[in-house]
């Protein structure tokens, strides 16, 4: 219960300080922009090849994205050592988790959501009769990502060369994620659209695994 | 205002060592405070007197040796840990002094924390301020708000790392205050200080750390004075 409440609690301090300054999501969703501009230049819109590249390009730009999220989040708890008055003030450490990667999460979701409509104007594709299991695809992919992000970015904080070593760490670690997601999203966009439900199931196990990871292993991220 | 509700607690800690790579910032520390006594610790730059302090907070653990709590429920009651004051404010600057305190008071289920939150406030002389970001704050101010979120769980230890820093002489007198009543109220205090001021005053005992080592522990007389003054000019 204790769990639940601070992770309610220190939710609602991440999405405060959040909408308060609005970096994470400005950055984030600038830079989705950029790429996926830059990359229509490249792609004849309307075309097979679009089709086919299009999804693999929008998960690349999600997940370099997020590189650029991830970086702030606990790097913005050494300011004033404020991940040690959270660790002195909850009753379990993983809730301090559990609270970043669903704002995490959230930011994410909520760039994706915007950027959808320039993606398909850019890439000529149609989305809105595939819109809900598109969102379900973005959403066990974003939640992956943030996963991963949000334990690789507790390391990363504590590290000297920390703006290299979070990608490093992080890219790698996602590459299931980046290749399940794409070839989900790449089937949904299809001329003959197909819901790949394995690679969904796939992508909520990746999920429930690194969660499960962080929730036992978690505490030892935090220590100095 | 600070009353404790919970027993008082002490601190006991059995051949600590603490080590960041290469350095031992700690070595071999053993000594017992008794609930309710206040103690200064003295000693130079980089003798251990922070990391001793977030040992007792239990931010660092210790490469070798146990901390333990005499006086302690079995099952920490969320005012038996420790409030603590570091060199930092411990506080968010994106949030004002009031949602920094509600965050803290609620996290650590305070009895209703807006009401604590709003006599804390007014205690450390921020009430009017209370819906100011804390990053328009002058360091003075900074400190007060780190001090009242240290007391917002009314915490059965105080763990002070230089609370003056930043404090005008009124602040400094606020502070020889309210560490007077909450000590009195049986809340142990253990604080690093350096030099002598209204603070150290108050102290009943006095730990001299060198290299990380406990080189003088005194509760008497001259030489708790030699301690208490250690860094004066």
């Amino acid at each position: 219960m204790s769990l639940l409440s601070n992770t309610a609690i220190l939710l609602g301090k991440e999405l405060r300080t959040e909408f308060r300054s609005r970096e994470l999501l400005t950055t984030t969703a600038v830079f989705i922009l950029i790429v996926l501009v830059l990359f229509s230049f490249a792609i004849n819109p309307g075309t097979e090849e679009a089709r086919e590249f299009a999804p693999g390009l929008l998960w690349l730009a999600i997940l370099f994205a997020s590189s650029l999220m991830f970086q702030s989040c606990f790097l913005r708890e050494q300011t004033n050592d404020t991940l040690s008055s959270l660790r002195l003030a909850v009753s379990d450490p993983f809730a301090i988790f559990l609270a970043k990667l669903i704002a995490n999460t959230l930011f994410l979701l909520l760039t994706e959501l915007l950027m959808l409509p320039f993606f398909a104007i850019f890439y000529n594709i149609p989305l809105w009769s595939k819109l809900p299991v598109l969102i379900l695809v973005l959403f066990v992919g974003s939640l992956g990502i943030s996963i991963a992000g949000t334990a690789i970015s507790a390391i990363s904080a504590q590290a000297r060369m920390r703006e290299l070593l979070l990608p490093l760490l992080l890219l790698p670690l996602l590459t299931p994620v980046l290749v399940m997601s794409t070839l989900v999203t790449a089937s949904l966009l299809d001329r003959e659209p197909v819901v790949q439900w394995k690679g969904i199931g796939f992508l909520a196990v990746f999920d429930l695994i690194f969660l499960t990871a962080l929730w036992l292993f978690g505490e030892y991220l935090l220590e100095e | 205002m600070t009353a404790l509700r919970i027993p008082p607690t002490g601190l006991r800690f059995e051949n600590i060592d603490k080590r960041y790579g290469g350095l031992l910032a700690l070595r071999r520390v053993s000594f017992e405070i008794a609930p309710g006594e206040c103690v200064v610790l003295a000693g130079r730059n980089g003798s251990g007197k922070t990391t001793l302090l977030r040992v007792a907070a239990q931010i660092v653990k210790p490469t070798a040796g146990r901390l333990s709590f005499p006086g302690a429920q079995a099952e920490l009651p969320a005012n038996g840990r420790p409030g603590y004051v570091a060199h930092t404010t411990m506080v968010y600057d994106e949030l004002t002094a009031e949602e920094n305190l509600l965050l803290f008071g609620r996290l650590q289920n305070v009895e209703n924390p807006a009401a604590r939150a709003e006599e804390l406030l007014r205690e450390v002389g921020l009430i009017e301020r209370r819906d100011s970001l804390v990053r328009t704050f002058s360091r003075g101010m900074r400190q007060r708000i780190a001090i009242a979120r240290a007391l917002i769980h009314r915490p059965s230890v105080l763990l002070f790392d230089e609370p003056a820093t930043g404090l005008d002489p009124p602040g400094i007198t606020w502070l020889a205050n309210t560490l007077r009543e909450v000590n009195r109220a049986g809340c142990t205090v253990v604080m690093s200080l350096h030099g002598e001021s209204e603070i150290s005053a108050l102290a009943t005992r006095g730990v001299q750390l060198d290299a990380g080592s406990v080189i003088a522990d005194t509760k008497s007389g001259a030489s708790l004075q030699a301690i208490l003054t250690f860094g004066s000019a």
